[in-house]
């Protein structure tokens, strides 16, 4: 059997992927990654498995991916989360050349040759204003959580500016513009606008190249996206739906299902 | 007897300093800033003419300093934090060659010579790393209270290490070493450290040049006073009135006005 799952241990989420025989994406799952690490991978695991059938015994190589893959104790590989999304990226759209990964503490931008291989890439995660965190502190100053970002933009007709400078002394720029009248949605957008920014600016850094593709939590609403089409003046890939979250969990997958036909290969050779 | 004043409108708190014809402290007060920036400054001026019950007749001139000194509606100019960070700090010190003022939402490091005279300053204000929000959010997610960070952290037998440079990513580190069992003094000994190593990182800037004098309100907090001093190799001038230094040095500045506006007698028009 050629099964094979990929789990990515996010700092916000933890996601799990079943790649099926024929490396059709068979389940998905995702849970709160919390700080118990292992568990949490654990947990998404077994729920990917409940909802395909399957035994933690059908599954013949894990993969996993994210800050916390060193945290999973069940797997027979860990790789980057650069590699694992490049590998995402390209399960979607396979002319991808240049990635953007926004996560809920770290935004990475990189670059991928012809055949898919990373030869160059950036990351934030030392400052949260250049990351998904910006938005959700955004979101708390006004009292509304992560799960109302998407609502609350889509009512919005004109982003006030918000300077990407810290996400915590954003706290007085929010409420001094609420005070001066904006609306929350408003302040939501020029938020994202702010992050779209930055998110642009990792990838100047790293010479991009169409065709894009964007990741991450924070691309299942369409604002940012949006924002960055229009900067960029050009296309940019987002996977459907919730699957642009789940890509570095599908690119760990891919990633074992490889390694497993290798390591396959080379006992067929040995025998 | 005539005095001077110094309102020295913070982020966080509002500093009144009243002074003397010789420039010595006749009055002092210390609210939180709020909202109402241009009520705070006013009511930390009152309070201070009150404890020692000074007329706001006798006072011949006011000087408005830090983030909100052009609110000071009733203030006669303004001069620069630094400006009187540096004044202040050489009036409680007079040896004094480098300023580190740490205030709730900036840190400056300043450079003086002997005379008073600002050589070079570089401030963080972009970033709540380093400032005094540092502590504050540390404070908040341990659920303890301000005033007790410093004998808190001061207690600490392993220190643990905060690797993390954003306040926000250090919120989830502090909670993640609280999951993991460690214990609460040394946890935030590792913030103190953190937040001393980039102060020490502001002061490397503007080059260290001994004495150097610990000036805004985070001096109220022991355990940053000792990291700082364990850390830099030499003790750091601070003293009970350290948070109201920028108020001083704003006041004296008020009473160099008051001093260049009299003139002798004889050089004063003849009366009738």
């Amino acid at each position: 059997m050629n099964i094979t799952a990929g789990i990515d241990v996010g700092s916000t989420y933890t996601k799990a992927v079943i790649l099926g025989a024929d490396g059709e994406l068979a389940a998905r799952a995702m849970v709160n990654t919390g700080f118990r690490l292992a568990e949490a991978a654990a947990d998404a695991f077994h729920r990917a498995l409940a909802q395909c059938g399957l035994a933690g015994r059908d599954i013949a190589y894990v993969a996993s991916t994210g800050f916390g893959r060193y945290q999973v104790p069940f797997r027979d590989v860990q790789v980057t989360d650069i590699t694992a999304q490049a590998r995402g990226a390209r399960y979607f759209f396979p002319a991808t050349r240049t990635v953007l990964d926004v996560g809920g503490q770290t935004m990475k931008a990189s670059r991928l040759d012809e055949r898919g291989k990373v030869y160059s890439f950036r990351v934030n995660d030392k400052c949260a204003a250049g990351t998904g965190a910006f938005l959700e502190k955004t979101a708390r100053y006004m009292g509304y959580g992560v799960e109302h970002i998407g609502p609350l933009t889509s009512t919005s007709t004109n982003p006030v500016t918000i300077s990407s400078v810290c996400a915590v002394f954003a706290e007085s720029e929010v409420i001094n513009h609420l005070s001066e009248g904006q609306t929350p949605a408003d302040i939501m957008h020029g938020a994202i606008v702010s992050l779209a920014d930055r998110g642009l600016q990792l990838m100047k850094r790293v010479k991009m190249e169409p065709e894009f593709t964007l990741l991450g939590g924070i691309l299942r609403f369409t604002t940012m996206a949006d924002v960055i089409r229009d900067r960029l003046k050009q296309a940019a890939n987002v996977p459907p739906g919730d699957f642009a979250q789940y890509t570095a969990a599908i690119g760990a997958a891919i990633l074992a299902r490889q390694r497993l036909e290798k390591l396959r290969a080379s006992e067929a050779a040995e025998t | 007897m005539a005095y001077a004043a110094g309102v020295d409108v913070g982020s966080t708190q509002t500093k009144a300093v009243i002074v003397d014809e010789k420039g010595a402290i006749a009055g002092r007060a210390l609210i939180d800033t709020g909202a109402n920036v241009v009520a705070a400054a006013e009511k930390a001026f009152l309070l201070a003419l009150e404890t020692n019950a000074i007329t706001d007749e006798q006072v011949g001139y006011v000087v408005g300093t830090g983030y909100g000194r052009f609110r000071v509606t009733f203030g006669n100019s303004q001069v620069t934090e630094i400006s009187c960070h540096a004044r202040g700090a050489l009036k409680m010190f007079p040896a004094t060659q480098t300023v580190l003022d740490m205030g709730g939402q900036d840190t400056k490091a300043i450079r003086v010579t002997p005379s008073g005279e600002v050589v070079d300053f570089c401030m963080n204000d972009k970033c709540a790393a380093g400032t005094g929000r540092f502590l504050e959010a540390a404070a908040y997610v341990l659920g303890i209270p301000l005033e007790e960070l410093g004998p808190t952290a001061l207690r600490a037998e392993k220190p643990v290490p905060i690797t993390t440079t954003c306040t926000v990513f250090a919120e989830s580190e502090v909670l993640s070493w609280l999951g993991r069992g460690k214990k609460i003094e040394d946890i935030l000994m590792g913030v103190h450290r953190s937040i001393a190593q980039r102060s020490i990182a502001l002061l490397r800037r503007v080059g260290i040049v001994e004495q150097i004098t610990f000036t805004g309100g985070v001096t109220r907090n022991a355990g940053i006073v000792r990291v700082l001093g364990e850390m830099l190799g030499t003790e750091l001038n601070v003293s009970e009135d350290s948070h109201y230094t920028g108020a001083l040095g704003a006041a004296l500045f008020a009473l160099d006005q008051i001093a260049a506006s009299w003139r002798p007698a004889a050089q004063r028009e003849p009366g009738p």
